[in-house]
């Protein structure tokens, strides 16, 4: 193991490269650019052994990791906010033929107006693509989940694609010392991948195809399945990754101090390193309060929730981006996921750090402050800077 | 006995679910033969898409990768990276894509695969509209065509726009190879699918891909109105090869447009001044075609 100050870039450069990708593509989008010039550095330097195919487009990017999986490479891809848009259609292909591609994505805002900071909106617009999808708080953990996510993705009772996302800026070009695992350790936890390709050379073959409503729905069934298996593997896969490296993340969804909490706030990203400094200092001053860190989206960890909510009688989910005509997103799947808990907690959406705002201390206090004050409204702007005028 | 040049092997099964007279299949069938069993195509949405028959079947003793309709050029980087990095030898990648999902929505991943000089052959079979979808003008409809989004009512000529030229847009990316093909004349198209396939880099065929439905002509006259195409100089057939151009079939004096016009309903409400107009146009192209060759050749190399 080797001790490195890396950016959240950096670490998923170093994880694709640890993990032996063979094929990787990918389009410049800012803030995503560090992860694939650092790749492009690898390849050159021979330090990684990889097709790199450098594309006109983030769509491309895709449809080159979609296809290469499908001949039985190992492929890796990076992008951000309008990019990942753009490959919308890519990411639909690539779960529906079951490509293994582990994808790094820095959530970043869309536009209009234009604004490169952290927002997750780019992210929770996929949320019915059939990708796996982490939401990661650190760096390490960013190499972490990008050598677990390999794993899981090309597991023969998963075979789905993975979305490792980190928040603009705030890991994308932080840096932290990371540590970094050495390669026969990595190659022990993730062997080469054992292709199930459907495309040979030299035989009659057809991966996508066409089918009418006989065959359809059958496949739409197969990706469920999978998805549904994937907790599961993920608890095995985290606990070789931590015999291998010592290391990890807590599963799909991390607690924080929520034993005999009045309320629990549940974060995504790295507005929890924040908010566990403020449960810190409020448990300090006597205020039951705990936190908890939806690290896995999808699929979603309705368990967990439900299991989280047993004790308590007061959440706020906060959101980095919002469904219009609805609320924050995790908040409308934790609602989806209380609704057949035994135990019903009230529950408040809270929107914050969106387009790049910092989530402060502050504001975080107030969250807490609105849940154990009993007023428990539906949705709440907390950052909204009231002198602040925008045309409408 | 004359000595057969066509690949006896097929490998494109009966049962396929073309028209009658499809020239999109008959381009399939004689390309396979040329390139052989070891080729994986990737095919977007396209007629081929249909022609190659539903789930659990198919039509092609190859293996074929679907990919969206304008990410085809995408599609078959992404297969030759995935046959280098796993050292798989000895395979053609092949894109096989309509003349829409190429020269329209899929010129962009074109355009790219060509500029990074994938190891790839790239074929536009073209029955000049998307006709999978029902007979929607694309841009290689030629000019005055009957599409049913460019109709000839209410004194309307059809297409008002001029067919795209996607040979001058590939060849502006100095491709290894490109040809033009057309399956009424098989043993050029077989020459130039072999040829094609035996070099490395980026190559493009353009194939002439009559459809009777879309151009409104009887199902056995695919071959005769191919012959048309190219006789009357409306689908001249040549090869480009490391920049140096090729007409591969010459006959002396080009028959008369209207001869191939009139053989289509598609044409039908053309008449005087609308035949003289494609008439010039086909003998200026043809011209600068064959200025361009007598240009090459002298050209020291």
């Amino acid at each position: 193991m080797t001790q490195k100050v890396l950016s959240g870039n950096y670490a998923q450069s170093y994880a694709a490269m640890l993990a032996r990708t063979q094929v990787i593509s990918a389009y410049p989008i800012t803030p995503q650019t560090s992860i694939v010039e650092k790749l492009a550095d690898f390849v050159a330097s021979g330090e990684l052994t990889a097709q790199y195919v450098k594309v006109e487009s983030e769509h491309s990017a895709l449809q080159v990791c979609v296809s290469a999986a499908a001949l039985g490479a190992r492929t890796y891809t990076a992008t951000s906010s309008q990019g990942l848009l753009l490959m919308h259609e890519l990411l639909h292909w690539a779960s529906g033929m079951r490509a293994p591609i582990v994808m790094g994505v820095v959530n970043r805002a869309v536009a209009p107006p234009w604004n490169i900071g952290a927002d997750h909106t780019d992210t929770m617009s996929q949320r019915d693509t059939g990708w796996i999808q982490f939401y990661a708080e650190s760096n390490q953990e960013v190499l972490d989940t990008v050598l677990e996510s390999f794993r899981l993705a090309e597991h023969p009772d998963v075979r789905l694609p993975v979305m490792v996302t980190e928040d603009a800026f705030y890991l994308s070009h932080t840096v932290e010392p990371v540590d970094v695992p050495e390669q026969s350790v990595v190659d022990a936890f993730l062997p080469p991948r054992e292709s199930h390709a459907i495309l040979t050379p030299g035989t009659a073959s057809r991966l996508g195809s066409f089918t009418g409503p006989d065959h359809y729905v059958e496949f739409r069934r197969h990706v469920a399945d999978a998805m549904e298996r994937v907790p599961n593997i993920l608890t095995i896969v985290e606990e070789e990754y931590q015999r291998a490296t010592g290391r990890h993340h807590g599963g799909a969804l991390p607690t924080y101090r929520t034993e005999d909490a009045d309320a629990i706030l549940i974060t995504m990203g790295t507005a929890t390193t924040t908010a566990r400094s403020v449960v810190d200092e409020l448990r300090a001053s006597g205020r039951k309060v705990g936190l908890a860190r939806l690290r896995l989206f999808r699929p979603f960890p309705d368990d967990e929730i439900r299991q989280l909510a047993s004790t308590v009688d007061r959440i706020g989910v906060v959101d980095r981006s919002y469904t219009f005509g609805r609320m924050g997103p995790a908040a409308t799947e934790v609602s989806g996921a209380l609704y057949s808990a035994s135990h019903r907690p009230a529950l408040t959406s809270f929107l914050a750090g969106i387009g790049g705002r910092d989530v402060t201390p502050h504001e975080v206090h107030a969250m807490f402050e609105t849940l154990l004050s009993g007023a428990t409204p539906s949705t709440h702007w907390e950052d909204l800077e009231e002198e602040v005028k925008v045309d409408g | 006995m004359a000595k057969l040049t066509i690949p006896a092997q097929e490998l494109m099964y009966s049962g396929h679910a073309a028209c009658p007279g499809c020239g999109p299949a008959l381009a399939m069938r004689l390309m396979l033969k040329g390139l052989g069993p070891r080729t994986i195509l990737s095919i977007p949405a396209c007629c081929w898409t249909v022609i190659g028959t539903p789930y659990p079947t198919t039509a092609l003793r190859v293996g074929v990768l679907d990919n969206p309709i304008e990410a085809t050029g995408a599609s078959i980087s992404g297969l030759r990276a995935a046959a280098d990095a796993l050292g798989m030898k000895d395979v053609n990648i092949v894109g096989f894509a309509g003349d829409g999902g190429t020269a329209d929505i899929g010129l962009q991943a074109l355009s790219g695969m060509l500029e990074r000089r994938t190891n790839a052959i790239y074929v536009m079979y073209d029955n000049e509209a998307y006709m999978n979808t029902g007979i929607q003008r694309s841009g290689a409809t030629p000019w005055g065509a009957w599409t049913t989004t460019t109709p000839t009512s209410g004194g309307l000529h059809g297409k008002p726009e001029a067919k795209k030229d996607i040979m001058g847009i590939v060849l502006a990316h100095r491709p290894a190879y490109a040809a033009t093909l057309n399956p009424a004349f098989p043993e050029d198209f077989d020459r130039k699918v072999e040829r094609a396939r035996d070099i490395v880099g980026p190559r493009f065929l353009h194939i002439f891909a009559p459809c009777p439905p879309g151009w409104k002509f009887d199902s056995s006259e695919t071959i005769a109105l191919g012959r048309l195409a190219t006789d009357t100089g409306v689908f001249p057939l040549y090869e480009v090869v490391d920049g140096q151009l090729h007409i591969t079939r010459k006959t002396g004096e080009l028959k008369p447009v209207v001869d191939y016009l009139k053989a289509q309903g598609r044409f039908r409400h053309l008449a005087g001044d609308d035949l003289v107009t494609i008439q010039t146009q086909v003998r200026t192209d043809y011209e600068r075609l064959l200025h361009r060759e007598r240009e090459d050749l002298s050209r020291p190399h």
